[in-house]
């Protein structure tokens, strides 16, 4: 029996980045043994092996296609490692054909130094999972949150796509460009629920991008929440406003009650998993979706998100 | 006019070449540059590796531009220059080495090609982003219109985007939406400048844009293309510009024949194509090229040696000298067919040119563009792979005798000596070294000045020329300007590009072959497509990427110029299971052995395959160096591509798993 899941969760918990691409080739695994591997591996970087949460911020960034993510990560990316802060970033494409294949583009539009140890980049496809993220995204951003400063979330959409990648980051960013009046039409019907931090990308455009900035501080007020910032950047020479978003992020993470929004975020994902495999049948198993939610809500609060769905599966066989 | 497409190795051995093409009866220059030169780095730069001297030839400095022009009189020689991200300091150079024979400015004739946006879209060799681009050619029509009246400052090539695939419609579309980008900046420009009437420089203006097409090898439909864009060139010289002057208003365009229909199975049929193709735009004479170039029939093997280029030159001299071909009027005037066709096709073209206007341009709609041209181009591999487009020697009639043409120890082809990279690398600094630095700096540092200024007033076309005159160098230039405006990296165009069509067997059964695969892996197969160095011709590695995720594989395509270590730090990172490389520049043999030795550096272990123009005595050395499996040209069947790479996955699975 190989002992690389745990080798390789040792490597993260001892900050070692060079073990996240084999961490991620366990993780997006579905075979019987690489899925034991990755429990394995899961469990030493769980917070009952660490003593605490993983120290990394998990950031969600969000956006419409066209909104001009790809520029804004690559600024915040020279931000952070103008810091000496280690990112990785976990691109998820939507692309989705009836080969099953994808196209990940994204990486290309990233511009990092390929020498650059601190910066790990991965694209995955979310293939035909609902909810915009990838088979083992969820899982991979808390591994590697032991090893990394920050560990970025990026899914394509508006409306449905934030609140999956709401159950695993610890602040989410939804980013819109000017003009495009989507994001205020979902904030306002309420499709979209309120993000951690909004930010209006192409700053440059002027007028437009002030007012886009003006409406949406309005709805916002209009719903209530008065402390969600809403960052204007641009990222055309000479850039700005980015170095006021990673201070906003900073500041939400700052202010969070750290291991209770992990917490939540491990036992709802573990109990999306166990749905998604087990399916409605699963449930009624458990006694049903409430109950099986009160029932995880009384289980070690250091378990890893693996490890709860194993439970899951134990009470389901009992 | 007659040309060939010429340069390689060095600016002496070049200038050695085009003074014996002149001999031979050709009556203008055509000059190809090397890669680094066309993209804006110094032979020394690490990403000029493996590409000095190779496509063309390399000038990094105003005392290369001197040798390459040696002796030849260039107050009376007509210069055509493929050159586009660069083109202002081309120019600037080949000023001042005019200015060191005492040819004025106003005396220089020829043409820079200076077309960016089919950069973007097909070729690959642009170096700043858009707005600054189309800022740069703005500035040189701005200058050569009033100091080199009788230089074409840009062409407006529809040549690449057929070469990328375009059907003859997105052709005549998408070059004329190009040259209203074009038109309008310059437009801006004047309008900036109180110095003349405007209506009267617009016209000068419009006169002065040539077009630089292709032509394929159905030659009728290729005529017909051709009168179509006369017609709706000056109805948007008259419409959109107010243009009157009859002679302002005449498309004129010079031409090289279509490579992409060039076959490396049985090469000598390409000089059939070769005549053909050029009969597309010779026979009316209402749309009759003004300057021919045609490519050698052996480009698809490898570089042309002087032998092949004298063959092409033959072609057009016999067709003009020896045929009836230009003594008659126009010889499709009242002809009902050609009629018909140029209408269909005017149409397809107007409602194509209102969609990239609703992009907001050409400019605006490269995404788009790109998108289109890689579907297109999908399609006519889908035809010639199904059999319905028939390909002599390739798809249909493969049985062939020995050719004798090939089978000297080159197999037909020019290989340029590899001394050359270093050769250069070592004059580059020595240029360096002896020239007077504090000239170069300050120069530098006015360009740099003036490339950050807003002001219509400033051009850049002179403190270019001042650098040029100074000293600067290729890379010295290009690097001043590229930390004003930024770098940039063009749409790849694969994201967008349709799912392939329901209903292919073979790809259906490549589909059931990889979920197979997914299940042994765990994770679905992954792979890199990656293209190293400068060469910009994605065509095939667009095509790979394409078929990849169609056949049911996750796809890694980051588009063109990369180092070594990019593609190892993504291959690493993305954790995939095999990598294609696709070279078509002819560096493959130092770029490979360098890309592999920064996988094992970065401790990655997976099958790498290559695909691009490599010679069949080059495929034993790859082999050598670690490559699973070689493609070329006449490997046209990419669906078997993929069967291959799908397997050798496969194979590398431990048994025990």
């Amino acid at each position: 029996m190989s002992d690389q899941g745990a080798a390789l969760g040792a490597r993260l918990r001892k900050r070692d980045l060079s073990a996240a691409p084999a961490t991620l080739n366990l993780l997006e695994s579905t075979t019987a043994a690489d899925r034991e591997q990755a429990a394995a591996l899961l469990h030493e970087v769980s917070p009952a092996a660490l003593n605490q949460e993983a120290p990394g911020h998990i950031v969600g960034i969000t956006g419409p296609p066209g909104a001009g993510k790809s520029t804004l990560l690559s600024a915040l990316l020279h931000a952070w490692r103008a810091q000496e802060e280690s990112v990785a970033m976990l691109a998820v494409d939507p692309s989705s054909r009836q080969s099953g294949g994808s196209l990940l583009g994204d990486r290309a539009r990233i511009d990092f130094d390929p020498a650059d140890r601190g910066v790990f980049i991965r694209s995955t496809a979310a293939g035909e999972r609902l909810g915009g993220l990838a088979w083992g995204t969820r899982a991979a951003a808390q591994a590697l949150a032991a090893a990394f400063d920050v560990v970025v979330i990026e899914t394509v959409g508006v409306g449905q796509a934030e609140t999956d990648i709401a159950d695993v980051a610890d602040t989410v960013a939804v980013v819109v460009q000017p003009g495009s009046g989507d994001a205020l039409q979902f904030l306002k019907s309420g499709i979209m629920e309120i993000p951690d931090v909004l930010v209006v990308t192409k700053a440059d455009l002027g007028q437009v991008a002030i007012s886009a900035r003006r409406d949406l501080s309005a709805a916002l007020r209009s719903l209530g929440s008065r402390s969600t910032p809403v960052i204007a950047v641009s990222s055309l020479p000479p850039p700005s406003g980015v170095e006021e978003l990673v201070q906003a992020l900073g500041v939400h993470r700052a202010n969070l009650d750290l291991s209770e929004r992990r917490l939540r975020a491990r036992r709802g994902g573990a109990l999306t998993d166990f749905a998604n495999e087990h399916g409605e049948r699963g449930l009624r198993a458990l006694g049903g979706r409430t109950a099986a939610r009160s029932w995880l809500a009384e289980q070690d609060r250091g378990c890893s998100e693996a490890a709860l769905v194993e439970l899951l599966e134990r009470r389901m066989g009992r | 006019m007659m040309r060939t497409y010429a340069g390689h190795s060095t600016a002496k051995a070049s200038n050695e070449l085009y003074r014996g093409n002149l001999a031979k009866g050709q009556t203008g220059l055509s000059v190809a540059f090397d890669l680094p030169t066309q993209t804006g780095y110094d032979p020394d730069d690490e990403l000029a590796r493996g590409e000095v001297g190779k496509v063309g030839v390399p000038v990094s400095h105003r005392g290369d531009m001197a040798t390459l022009m040696q002796g030849i009189p260039l107050g009376e020689m007509n210069t055509s220059m493929t050159i586009n991200a660069t083109a202002a300091w081309l120019l600037a150079l080949y000023i001042v080495a005019a200015e060191e024979h005492d040819v004025p400015q106003e005396q220089l004739q020829g043409t820079t090609q200076n077309d960016i946006i089919k950069e973007f879209l097909a070729r690959g060799t642009y170096a700043f982003p858009p707005a600054p681009s189309m800022r740069l050619i703005a500035d040189m029509i701005a200058y050569t219109v009033e100091h080199v009246p009788k230089w074409n400052p840009i062409n407006i090539c529809s040549y690449h985007l057929q070469e990328a695939g375009a059907t003859p419609v997105q052709e005549i579309a998408y070059a004329m939406s190009n040259a209203i980008a074009v038109l309008d900046a310059a437009r801006e420009r004047i309008d900036a400048s109180p110095a003349h009437s405007s209506e009267e420089l617009m016209g000068q203006v419009f006169g002065r844009i040539s077009f630089f097409v292709n032509a394929g090898v159905r030659f009728i439909e290729e005529h017909a293309k051709l009168r179509a864009m006369g017609i709706l060139w000056e109805e948007l010289g008259r419409e959109r510009y107010g243009v009157h002057d009859q002679r302002q208003l005449r498309f004129r365009y010079g031409v090289q024949v279509n490579s992409l229909g060039l076959t490396e199975a049985q090469p000598e049929n390409n000089v059939q194509r070769i005549v053909l193709e050029t009969l597309a735009v010779t026979l009316g004479r209402d749309a009759r090229a003004r300057a021919i170039q045609l490519p050698a029939w052996n480009e698809a093997l490898g570089l042309p040696r002087p032998w092949d280029q004298q063959w092409s030159l033959r072609i057009q001299q016999v067709m003009a000298y020896e045929t009836d071909i230009l003594e008659y009027p126009d010889i499709f005037a009242g002809s009902k067919v050609m009629e018909g066709l140029v209408a269909e096709l005017l149409e397809g073209a107007r409602a194509e040119m209102a969609v990239v206007a609703e992009h907001g341009g050409a400019v605006e709609a490269v995404p788009y563009m790109k998108a289109a041209l890689v579907d297109s181009h999908r399609e006519r591999l889908r035809r010639i792979e199904s059999g319905e487009q028939v390909v002599v020697g390739q798809n249909r009639f493969t049985e062939t005798e020995p050719s004798p043409l090939t089978d000297d120890a080159e197999g037909g082809i020019l290989v340029v000596d590899h001394a050359v990279e270093a050769e250069a690398i070592e004059a580059v600094r020595r240029w360096r070294s002896e020239r007077d630095q504090s000239a170069v700096d300050s120069a530098l540092a006015e360009l740099a000045r003036v490339a950050r200024s807003d002001d219509p007033h400033e051009n850049l076309m002179l403190p270019t020329i001042a650098a040029a005159r100074a000293g600067a160098t290729t890379g010295e230039w290009s690097q001043t300007l590229r930390e004003v405006f930024g770098s940039y990296r063009a749409p790849t165009g694969v994201g967008e590009a349709a799912s392939a069509p329901a209903g292919d067997q073979d790809l259906a059964e490549l589909r059931e072959e990889v979920a197979r695969l997914q299940e042994q892996l765990g994770r679905r197969p992954k792979i890199l497509v990656g293209k190293p160095g400068l060469d910009g011709h994605s065509n095939g590695a667009e095509q790979i990427a394409v078929r990849a995720r169609d056949a049911g594989m996750d796809v890694v395509y980051e588009g063109i110029r990369l180092t070594p270590s990019q593609i190892a730090a993504s291959a690493l990172q993305e954790g995939v299971h095999v990598i294609g490389l696709s070279i078509l520049s002819g560096s493959h043999r130092e770029l490979i052995p360098a890309v592999i030795d920064a996988l094992h550096e970065a401790g990655v272990d997976v099958p790498v395959v290559v695909g691009g123009i490599i010679p069949e005595q080059d495929v034993a050395p790859l082999k050598q160096a670690g490559v699973a499996a070689v493609y070329t040209p006449k490997d046209f069947d990419i669906t078997r591509i993929m069967r291959d790479i799908v397997e050798l996955v496969g194979a590398g699975i431990p048994a025990a798993a």
